[in-house]
């Protein structure tokens, strides 16, 4: 399904400073019961945003002001580990995270980014140390997507991007209409591969 | 294309349908098969129907309810129990209408989907096998690519067969030697990812290779390849050998005759070339290793069973300090603590892991003769209801009850919780499963990964066990 096109957005940070944030930890089984994609923005960190009474924890970043309005995270290594539960990705764009700036992700996470808007960037230790310091201040970034900038108060780097996923977030395009594009090649592929193998038949 | 080439570079070759780019890092892959579950599939279901697309192979997919329903002995017996699940009715529908097979809870062959497809015989070397659960790699073990995949990609599979694909760099995991009595697959893989870490592998297809692996069963081979995912690996591969292929002779969807013939002469070509490079490589001694348990809340937090509790205080980087100190905080511990002298509350056999008929047979051989300690709850959750049947052919549901354990049907149930197995806040679970996440087998709730040997154990022992001492005093 088509996205919201990702071009140039500003916001807060806010800096989750851990390795191996899983998807567990991201959306809590509770909220994988529907067979909708709404209402997962309650369900987000929801045992760390709340109590066992349902009250926000005000020692979690995302329930205090500024971050609560936040539109990055900034964090460790292994961001979107564990189960391929894709309503951890639903729920963080559903709270209005626009881009996660990680020191690695893990791979089924950063492909369900992709195919939802949200705007995944790899980063050095050093970048992700002052994203860190940007989002305990409270400061403003601005991510430019056609650009491959971040800008911080400190100045503009660059971050690097896949050519097509680029493409994919700009347009907010709809990843099974462009490869319906090349359904006579699909058939003809596997005509040839099943004909092949003909113990797959 | 190279010269010589990894299995992993093979696979991916001959799924191309087309590169997407110049330098052919990412390509258009063919997928040969998937299964599909209850929770992930349901938005892709909907966007289909919202597109008016249709299935592109229906034949290539199967459904599995496993991972909400209920795994007590009475669901049968109460079918609204499922009618009145929206996932699972939904689901149902769903695969009515899209011409999809599926093994609801009346099936006789209903289990977990990583059980399933492979006593079916469906997953075959060399396929490429995409489906909406990260345990996915499972099927590695026969030389197939599997791989986990989000919602979006489902519903991108089923309407093009195909997957917009980004090649992964190769890493060898070579086990050299054997592993000592009373050391299984389980501790092996939980020894590879504490060496190497919850993304030691990430980016990387991994293939295991060496003597330890060869002589492991294709069970046991099947436990290392599931687990690979949380080293961060999106598809670990073993080349198929005779092993492999005695193991799929007979079974209910495997090629026959002629058709398994030709097969056979394909899948001999599924290996790595001599001289082919990685672009990563790690050596691990399997005589070295000792049973694992986990002490934190990521599986690469663990120790040989002989160890304690670490101190966070002697680890050197500030980032893994705090994570080491935060989930020692949350799993109630205290550095220093002997392992052997943590108490439990719970014992689970279960899981995509290890519920197979081997894992049963391993445990059963420990509870045999014994009851699990007072105070604690034990359960065994068979992986398919094939799995059930053929344990209950030897008599392995006979000593577990004996010996005071509950005997379920199959599903995913513990291991994350998503039906009404859930661990109470604060309580202890020795569990055969494959995560201890914070929170996963419910809020609150502290998660040990060990083998179903060491589950066993753990539960007549009433605390966490090495495997081998009571095995020493069964000889007695």
């Amino acid at each position: 399904m088509p996205s919201e096109p990702f071009e140039r957005v500003s916001g807060v940070i806010a800096a989750l400073p851990s390795a191996n944030i899983d998807t567990d930890v991201i959306m809590p089984k509770t909220f994988l019961k529907g067979i909708d994609r709404s209402g997962l923005e309650k369900g987000l960190f929801h045992d760390l945003r709340f109590d066992e009474q349902g009250a926000l924890r005000q020692d979690f970043v995302l329930n205090q002001a500024p971050w609560n309005t936040s539109a990055f995270l900034v964090t460790g290594a292994n961001f979107g580990c564990g189960s391929s539960r894709e309503h951890a990705v639903w729920g963080l764009r559903q709270f209005g995270i626009r881009a996660i700036i990680a020191r690695s992700f893990a791979g089924i996470f950063f492909d369900n980014c992709a195919r939802n808007g949200l705007l995944a960037i790899e980063a050095e230790e050093e970048t992700v140390r002052q994203l860190t310091e940007c989002g305990e201040r409270g400061d403003k970034i601005t991510i430019d997507l056609a650009a491959q900038t971040l800008e911080t108060v400190r100045g503009v780097a660059g971050f690097g991007i896949g050519e097509r996923r680029k493409y994919m977030l700009l347009k907010g395009l709809d990843a099974v209409g462009m490869t319906l594009q090349w359904r006579t090649e699909i058939e003809t592929f596997q005509s040839r591969y099943l004909g092949a193998r003909a113990w797959l038949a | 294309m190279a010269a010589y080439r990894t299995l992993y570079d093979k696979l991916v070759d001959s799924h191309t349908v087309r590169a997407l780019d110049a330098g052919g890092g990412e390509v258009l892959l063919y997928v040969d098969r998937t299964v599909l579950n209850e929770y992930t599939s349901p938005q892709a279901f909907t966007g289909l129907r919202d597109a008016g697309r249709a299935v592109f192979r229906p034949q290539s997919a199967l459904g599995v309810i496993d991972h909400v329903n209920s795994t007590r002995p009475e669901r049968i017996a109460l079918p609204r129990v499922q009618a009145d699940d929206l996932q699972m009715s939904y689901f149902v529908s769903n695969c009515k209408e899209f011409g999809i097979e599926l093994f609801d809870l009346y099936h006789r062959q209903q289990g977990i989907e990583h059980v399933v497809m492979p006593e079916l015989g469906l997953a075959l070397p060399g396929l490429v096998i995409a489906a909406g659960d990260s345990h996915t790699t499972t099927y590695g073990a026969f030389g197939a690519l599997g791989f986990g995949i989000g919602t979006s990609d489902i519903e991108h599979f089923l309407a093009t067969q195909t997957l917009v694909y980004r090649r992964l760099r190769n890493m060898e995991i070579a086990v050299a030697g054997h592993l000592p009595p009373g050391v299984t697959a389980k501790d092996l893989i939980m020894a590879v990812i504490r060496r190497i870490g919850a993304d030691g592998a990430q980016g990387h297809a991994v293939e295991f290779t060496g003597p330890a692996i060869r002589t492991l069963s294709i069970e046991g081979r099947m436990t290392i390849c599931n687990m690979a995912v949380e080293c961060g690996a999106r598809g670990a591969l073993i080349a198929p050998d005779d092993k492999t292929f005695a193991y799929l002779e007979g079974k209910p969807r495997a090629p026959k005759g002629h058709a398994l013939i030709a097969a056979l002469e394909a899948w001999r070509m599924l290996r790595t070339d001599d001289g082919a490079v990685f672009d990563a490589r790690i050596e691990i001694s399997a005589g070295d290793i000792e049973p694992m348990v986990t002490w934190g809340t990521s599986p690469d937090q663990a120790a040989p069973i002989s160890e304690a509790v670490p101190d966070p205080a002697l680890e050197t980087s500030p980032a893994r300090r705090r994570d080491a100190e935060r989930a020692l905080g949350y799993m109630g511990l205290s550095p220093g603590t002997r392992l052997t002298d943590i108490r439990i509350d719970h014992a689970f056999i279960g899981s995509c892991t290890n519920a197979r008929l081997e894992d049963l047979r391993g445990a059963a051989r420990i509870v045999k003769g014994r009851r699990a300690a007072a105070g604690v709850s034990a359960i065994v959750v068979p992986g398919s209801r094939e799995v059930r049947r053929l344990a209950e052919a030897e008599g392995l549901d006979r000593i577990f009850r004996e010996a005071g354990f509950e005997w379920r049907e199959p599903g995913c149930s513990m291991c994350l919780a998503m039906n009404d197995d859930i661990i109470p806040p604060g309580e202890r679970c020795a569990s055969s499963t494959n995560r201890n996440f914070e929170g996963r087998q419910g809020a609150g709730s502290r998660t040990h990964l060990m083998s179903p040997a060491m589950v066993a154990a753990a539960a007549v022992s009433g605390h966490l066990c090495d495997v081998r001492t009571l095995e020493v005093s069964d000889a007695v």
